[in-house]
């Protein structure tokens, strides 16, 4: 089974990347943005069925994958 | 008294570290590898600047599953006095023995420079020994240094007096432009909350000796060892 992890930063926290780029986005023409936040995307390729995993690696998530100071996380199964 | 200076693939300051204890301060210091299980007898431990384990996936964040860092938890759990610099305060974060966290610096740029720090608390083993009214001058040197916490951890650090640097301009005002990397409240430097556990990010043992252009960073080293001298346990 294929996991993905999809970390962003948390709305309190200020993300700079994210606001760098939405200025060059307008700059380039892009009109409408109205916001832009940059994280992180892990791949995880696991064995087990979707319960076990999602368990498993909400846990790991939890604890390592994301930091829950600055960070939200959402996993997306692909079977 | 004997210290410990952690040592992880990717850290880089250990041996600065090493240097100013051993040779500066004249104190037996080893350097401990980061699948130790122990601190051993070691009074104080340092963990120091650098990009342990490529700082992969968030700064220190690898680095705080290490071996190591479970005898450094415990160590400190019993009240043993651990300062971690830069990515060493990055560790601590990551490992819940420091409040909040350290991300990429507002500016996106890696800021390598002075800077001077405002002593916001006299009362820790690190800040003990600096004259009142004494702000530092000593470099930082990092991408991810933008201290950040929540309103309430930020309440709860001025409010337990937690806060140790800040950063200032050259005339010690507090203003948002000395703020080299977007930190909440200007912090530079903060302890826990039975005040054994300290992390900072600039750089205290790359200004210890006057030929590297200042010594203010003696000052926190100065600070530890005179803490360590008035404990009643230590011979």
């Amino acid at each position: 089974m294929k996991v993905k992890v999809i970390i962003t930063p948390k709305r309190a926290v200020l993300d700079p990347q994210g606001k760098t780029v939405q200025t060059a986005l307008e700059h380039m023409g892009c009109s409408g943005v109205s916001d832009v936040r940059i994280g992180k995307y892990i791949e995880i390729e696991m064995d087990g069925d979707r319960e076990t995993v999602e368990v498993k690696l909400s846990e790991y998530a939890d604890k390592f994958l994301a930091n829950p100071n600055i960070e939200d996380y959402r996993l997306v199964f692909e079977d | 008294m004997k210290f410990a200076v952690l040592q992880f693939p990717g850290s880089n300051c250990d041996q600065d570290c090493v240097h100013v204890l051993r040779s500066v301060f004249g104190y037996p210091t080893r350097l401990l590898w980061h699948k130790e299980y122990s601190v051993g007898d070691a009074d104080a431990v340092f963990i120091p600047g650098g990009f342990s384990y490529g700082d992969y996936l968030r700064t220190g964040s690898i680095a705080r599953f290490s071996p190591v860092m479970g005898a450094v938890k415990e160590f400190a759990d019993n009240g043993g006095l651990v300062l971690g610099i830069c990515n060493g305060f990055q560790i601590l974060c990551e490992a819940g023995l420091l409040p909040g966290a350290l991300i990429r610096n507002r500016s996106l740029q890696f800021r390598c420079e002075h800077v001077y720090l405002q002593v916001a608390s006299h009362n820790s083993p690190f800040t003990g020994q600096i004259p009142e009214g004494k702000n530092l001058r000593i470099p930082i040197a990092h991408g991810e240094g933008n201290y950040f916490c929540d309103d309430e951890t930020l309440q709860s650090l001025e409010g337990n007096d937690q806060v140790l640097f800040r950063y200032v301009d050259a005339e010690g005002d507090l203003t948002d432009h000395a703020n080299p990397n977007g930190s909440r409240a200007n912090i530079a430097g903060i302890c826990n909350e039975k005040r054994n556990v300290g992390g900072m990010m600039p750089h205290p043992e790359r200004a210890s000796e006057a030929v590297l252009g200042g010594d203010d960073g003696r000052l926190i080293f100065q600070s530890l060892i005179t803490a360590l001298e008035n404990q009643p346990t230590l011979a």
